[in-house]
């Protein structure tokens, strides 16, 4: 997928969605629906009670579902569902803390199984990640493991080594929400990354406008979008799945006019 | 009761842990987003030159003598030890250390990491404020600018803390997520430091957290357990037969227990929140009724649900309000080598006050957990047994929300 982009000279694009947020209904519709609105991967975040690594309207998002006793099973079932609707790859991302819990085996099993493609688990770097990306792998899964601008270079040689699918490259050293601009030397962050590895390298973290997309273009190999994705839902959380799914896709080709 | 058992006494070393990697057994660990590992190894890489250069170790003497006022005493309840009718029971008075509690020793030492590694900046959680003090602190007297967490819940069962964080020129920064506590706040230090990594350190204020800290604040909190073996001799000729301590993160009992740990001969207690009942949300008894798992950067026992989402806690005690528990901690629970059990609120409260009636000392809510079960232990030793109690802080922070609490 990666290969037929490059060949395009198109970016991916990737944005995210809390499931469960507002609610169940709203995942299953906005799945098929960022994909006709061009997303290029998408990526699932499972609530987690403690994700330290989220700015304040993510955290809100999953606080919101799991408020209302959001399941896991439930999120699986949901994904399950809409699958043959969607054609693009699924990632989820989710705290290990969560994974740990169901089984590490198990949850990789259970997620291939619902039609995951990839896993993110944005809280195991290296040493931790050796053996638990090896059960992921093992389920049919890509691992996906994050390069932050504090990464050394043996570390992110370690880190391409232990990944596949993409390698998640973070903006900045912080956490996850809407940034005016991104650091002028993410650039050369991602070079440096890319001269490491084939693997794609796909920049997270504060990506939010058009702008950003097109400085990415021909930088890096994806763009993750997450909190401005979820602030344009929580705008319309209380107008129905049908509403949000209609504000989400005009952001998202809003977003991509630049570089489709 | 008081003979370890053959299978407790075949166990390797248990002082030789963590690894490395930070790993004491299957538990510890380093489970914490890329972007803080960079300033971690700096931490780690830093701690091991200062553990092995006798100028950091002098200074750090320096401060826990001159400023703190160590050794802090070991002390003959004589009236609790005939009230109980047992064993001869002595206090571990780390409620006289300036600051009042142990939490300063573990700030002396990060504080003076913070100087050596060039950082001008230091945050912290706290849940009782005792953490937030010792940092507030260290913050006035290393001249570091201070931010610290706390839940807003906390802010108001705790508002004395807070304005001495205040007066000594600490940001107390009030959260409101979650349930408004300890974990809260953990996490709003952890996502500040997300983004001020290379300016600032963390003083995490427990043996919890990712590595180094476990093992870190193990160490510089392992001077309480050193002075009371060494007081214990002194005084008695020969070790304590139990010691007890209460468990919240674990700092205190880490502190006093590791020093004793391959002194098979010494039964160690910790004691938990047992909070109003047993059902999950309740209590913050994590090794009791806990399983294994990851929160705030390692693997150890954890109040979590089927999901592994993060379980609400309930303690009257703000410091022991935690769903988590230091890594080494698991590790003693699963060797046998530790014994962990619970006090209800109820107990707690009760024995705040008997000690402060019986001996002119009010104990930390905190410590008093650790009271309540030595009076339960105490009645079954015999009157030449020795049992030691780690008194971990002062209750004066306390008063308010005990009267509010023996009132209603």
């Amino acid at each position: 997928m990666f290969a037929q982009l490059r060949s395009k000279k198109q970016i991916a694009f990737m944005p995210f969605v809390p499931a469960g947020y507002p609610d169940l209904e709203t995942t299953g519709k906005l799945l098929p629906a960022l994909e006709s609105a061009g997303a290029s991967i998408i990526e699932v975040g499972i609530p987690f009670s403690d994700p330290i690594a989220d700015g304040p309207v993510i955290q809100e998002a999953f606080t919101r579902a799991l408020e209302k006793k959001l399941k896991l099973a439930e999120v699986f079932a949901t994904v399950k569902k809409v699958r043959s609707s969607v054609s693009i790859p699924l990632v989820a991302m989710v705290s290990v803390s969560v994974a740990f819990r169901y089984g590490i085996e198990r949850f990789a099993a259970t997620l291939k199984e619902s039609g995951f493609d990839g896993l993110i688990l944005p809280d195991l770097p290296p040493p931790e990640a050796a053996s638990i990306s090896a059960h992921i792998r093992a389920a049919g899964l890509d691992t996906i493991l994050l390069v932050a601008p504090t990464t050394s270079k043996d570390r992110r040689a370690e880190i391409a080594r232990l990944s596949s699918g993409f390698i998640y490259y973070l903006s900045v050293a912080g956490i996850t929400g809407e940034r005016n601009q991104l650091p002028v030397e993410l650039a050369d962050g991602v070079k440096s990354m890319k001269s490491l590895t084939d693997r794609p390298v796909c920049v997270g973290f504060g990506v939010s406008t058009p702008q950003h997309l097109k400085q990415l273009a021909g930088v890096a190999d994806g763009a993750i979008v997450g909190s401005a994705v979820v602030r344009r839902m929580k705008e319309k959380a209380h107008d129905g799945a049908d509403a949000i799914v209609a504000a989400v896709s005009t952001y998202c080709r809003d977003l991509l006019s630049l570089v489709r | 009761m008081w003979v370890m058992n053959a299978a407790a006494t075949s166990l390797p070393p248990l002082s030789s842990v963590p690894d490395a990697l930070g790993h004491f057994g299957p538990y510890g660990g380093t489970f914490v987003p890329e972007t803080l590992i960079a300033a971690l190894q700096q931490l780690d890489a830093e701690y091991t030159k200062a553990k092995n250069d006798p100028t950091f170790q002098e200074q750090f003497e320096y401060y826990l003598r001159e400023f703190v006022g160590r050794p802090s005493r070991l002390y003959h309840a004589r009236r609790l030890s005939e009230k109980w009718g047992g064993a001869k029971v002595y206090l571990k008075r780390e409620d006289l250390n300036h600051t009042g509690a142990h939490k300063i020793n573990n700030c002396i030492g990060q504080a003076l990491l913070t100087q050596r590694m060039g950082k001008k900046r230091i945050i912290a959680e706290t849940g009782a404020g005792q953490h937030g003090v010792a940092t507030a602190t260290v913050g006035a007297l290393f001249d570091l600018q201070t931010d610290v967490y706390m839940g807003a819940e906390d802010v108001r069962r705790q508002s004395l803390n807070v304005f001495r964080m205040k007066l000594m020129g600490a940001s107390v920064r009030e959260v409101h997520s979650g349930l408004k506590t300890l974990k809260d706040a953990l996490n709003e230090a952890m996502r500040d430091w997300m983004g001020s990594v290379d300016s600032t350190h963390y003083i995490i204020g427990s043996v919890a957290g990712p590595h180094p800290f476990p093992m870190m604040v193990r160490d510089f909190q392992s001077c309480i357990g050193r002075e009371a073996r060494q007081q214990c001799i002194e005084k008695e000729g020969r070790l304590p037969d139990a010691i007890i301590a209460c468990v919240g993160g674990g700092s205190n009992a880490a502190g006093i227990f590791y020093p004793f740990i391959d002194d098979r001969e010494v039964k160690m207690i910790g004691v938990e929140a047992g909070g109003r009942g047993s059902a999950l949300g309740q209590h913050a008894a994590t090794l009791c009724a806990g399983k294994p798992g990851v929160l705030h950067g390692s693997l150890s026992y954890v109040l979590q649900d089927e999901d592994g989402q993060t379980a609400d806690v309930h303690s009257v005690s703000a410091g022991l309000d935690y769903p988590g528990v230091g890594p080494e901690h698991s590790f003693w629970k699963d060797s046998g080598r530790v014994e962990y059990c619970c006090i209800t609120d109820q107990e707690a409260l009760d024995a705040f006050e008997e000690v402060a009636r019986l001996e002119g000392i009010l104990p930390a809510l905190e410590s008093a957990h650790a009271f309540a079960q030595a009076a339960k232990v105490a009645t079954k030793m015999t009157k030449e047994q020795i049992l030691m109690i780690n008194c971990s802080g002062r209750g004066d922070k306390d008063c308010q929300e005990v009267a509010r609490l023996i009132n209603r």
